[in-house]
């Protein structure tokens, strides 16, 4: 089972040295205990391009899709056997990089 | 209320015997959560338990007053569900022509069993998991563990019946795609879990104890024995918790004073005005003998254990005079330790106007304005306190505020009573 745990901010790209070097830690030990999938931080919601090709032709435009004060300024997707055990590994996760963070299942 | 409302009424019953009418209601009683937990281990899914539990109660209505009680009940409903939980299954895949996923499920053995009490503490701390918002505890609770219909939650909350339903259909839903474990937490988690599910009962028999709406009865036996009847299960379950027997004798010590606490008028009447003799003695003495047992756990006793030592001391005083208002007052001044909040805060100001007078209880009172507010009991007990020191203008501001924010028919009832007696 994965999740997908999403990390909560109104900046991108503000973690300071010593939340980078708790992430990580904390990533180190998700590679071994098996529980790393992926993770990554984004750029800002600003530089988001939207495109729409249901149509003719691609409808290219500015912007994220949804405007919020706070929005996914990184992620991870996690390996674990049940939401208990994602749940404890997000509140590491979110105690690693100063930030909140969601936790969601994959389908 | 009646526990099997959901189950539908057979049509044609053929003679139906009482004796299997009531054998299906204690069965419900008993074997509710139990038939639910078994599925729910069995197939691993919380919707297909509750929907197959409902149907084989549903035919038990149907088959035992009119083919006899089977010889074990509880067996009879579980085999039966369980070949409901299959059909459905069955049924499911044949639309979806998913037969390869039936086939793997049917054949899904039911894994090694446990002992069968293990089965519903799992439920129990699946529909009281911290991912769930806790509305959404409480009807997931009532609904699988207390086996109450959706129409009856959806009244105890006053919610409309689909809001409910989507409600507690979402909540399954979630279970089932986040992966909610079924499974009793690990030792380290279990105690900050257990008080999440004692919190859930608390506020189940809280509602039924002082109804929060206007739309219901004031005071909601219904409410108040279920609480009891789950706690009582946990505990049963989880015989050595202090804060579970703690809370099971807060809830018989306060339930115990139900028969007193409404007029013939329906007006709430205090603690300090009622018909001491109308208690519940049975439920008394057991409650006395469980905070007995705690005192003898050790010195530690957790945050329902004083509440339910408080009202251990309340059930003790034959008389409203005879109150032993220090011991209470000492009993807070501990639970002040464990428990910040302000609304102990403000109760412990109440039990402290008793030993010291008004005037130093209301200056405790007002400090709390700031976080009490908007909370109706913070201006009943300004009201009472002013009342009593003869500032008649400003308890009639109190009362006021305090009728303006109760929800409960029978409390407003006896405030405004109070407020017209100022002079």
């Amino acid at each position: 089972m994965q999740y997908f745990v999403s990390v909560i901010d109104d900046k991108s790209n503000s973690a300071t040295d010593d939340e980078m070097a708790a992430i990580h830690k904390f990533n180190e030990g998700l590679i071994a205990d098996g529980h790393w999938v992926f993770a990554a931080g984004l750029a800002h919601p600003a530089t988001a391009t939207v495109i729409d090709n249901r149509g003719d032709e691609p409808l290219i435009t500015d912007g994220p899709f949804v405007e919020s004060k706070e929005f996914l300024a990184g992620f991870w997707v996690m390996e674990a056997p049940d939401l208990d055990v994602a749940l404890k590994l997000a509140a590491a996760g979110s105690r690693a990089c100063n930030r909140r963070v969601e936790v969601r299942p994959f389908l | 209320m009646t526990p099997i409302s959901d189950a539908p009424t057979p049509p044609h019953s053929a003679a139906p015997t009482p004796a299997g009418h009531a054998a299906v209601t204690q069965a419900h009683r008993t074997e509710w959560a139990r038939v639910v937990a078994a599925l729910a281990r069995r197939f691993g899914d919380l919707d297909i338990a509750e929907e197959a539990a409902a149907e084989a109660f549903a035919t038990a209505v149907e088959r035992w007053p009119a083919d006899g009680v089977p010889p074990n009940p509880g067996a009879w409903l579980t085999t039966t569900a369980t070949r409901k939980a299959i059909d459905r299954i069955r049924r499911e895949a044949k639309r979806d022509d998913k037969h390869q996923e039936a086939l793997m499920l049917s054949a899904h053995a039911p894994g090694p069993t446990g002992p069968i009490d293990d089965e519903r503490l799992r439920l129990i701390f699946t529909c009281c998991h911290p991912a769930l918002a806790l509305e959404t505890r409480v009807a997931l609770t009532l609904r699988l563990v207390g086996g109450l219909t959706v129409a009856e939650i959806a009244r105890a909350f006053l919610v409309q019946e689909t809001a409910m339903s989507q409600r507690i259909t979402r909540a399954k839903a979630k279970i089932k795609a986040a992966r909610i474990p079924y499974r009793i937490p690990a030792a380290d988690d279990l105690p900050t879990r257990l008080r999440g599910v004692l919190a859930v009962l608390y506020l189940i028999f809280n509602e039924g104890y002082l109804a929060t709406g206007p739309g219901t009865d004031p005071v909601r036996g219904d409410l108040t024995t279920e609480a009891i009847r789950l706690t009582r299960l946990i505990r049963s379950l989880l015989p050595t918790d202090g804060e579970t027997t703690g809370l099971l004798a807060l809830m018989l010590l306060t339930d115990a004073r139900r028969p007193a606490r409404l007029s013939p008028s329906g007006e709430l009447i205090p603690l300090s005005e009622q018909d001491r003799s109308a208690w519940n003695r049975t439920l008394i003495a057991e409650g006395h003998r469980l905070v007995r047992s705690l005192l003898a756990l050790g010195p530690a006793p957790g945050r329902y254990a004083i509440l339910a030592a408080i009202n251990a001391v309340h059930t003790s005083a034959p008389d409203i005079r005879d109150t032993d208002w220090s011991q209470v007052v000492a009993l807070y001044d501990q639970l002040t330790h464990l428990d910040r909040s302000p609304v102990i805060a403000l109760n412990r100001a109440i039990a402290l106007a008793e030993l010291d007078g008004p005037a130093p209880a209301l200056t405790l009172v007002d400090r709390l304005e700031p976080t009490l507010s908007t909370y109706h009991a913070f201006h009943a007990t300004r009201a009472d306190l002013l009342r009593r020191l003869g500032r008649s203008p400003e308890s009639r501001t109190a009362y006021d505020q305090a009728i303006a924010l109760s929800g409960n028919t029978a409390e407003r009832a006896y405030l405004t009573r109070r407020r017209d007696q100022l002079r």
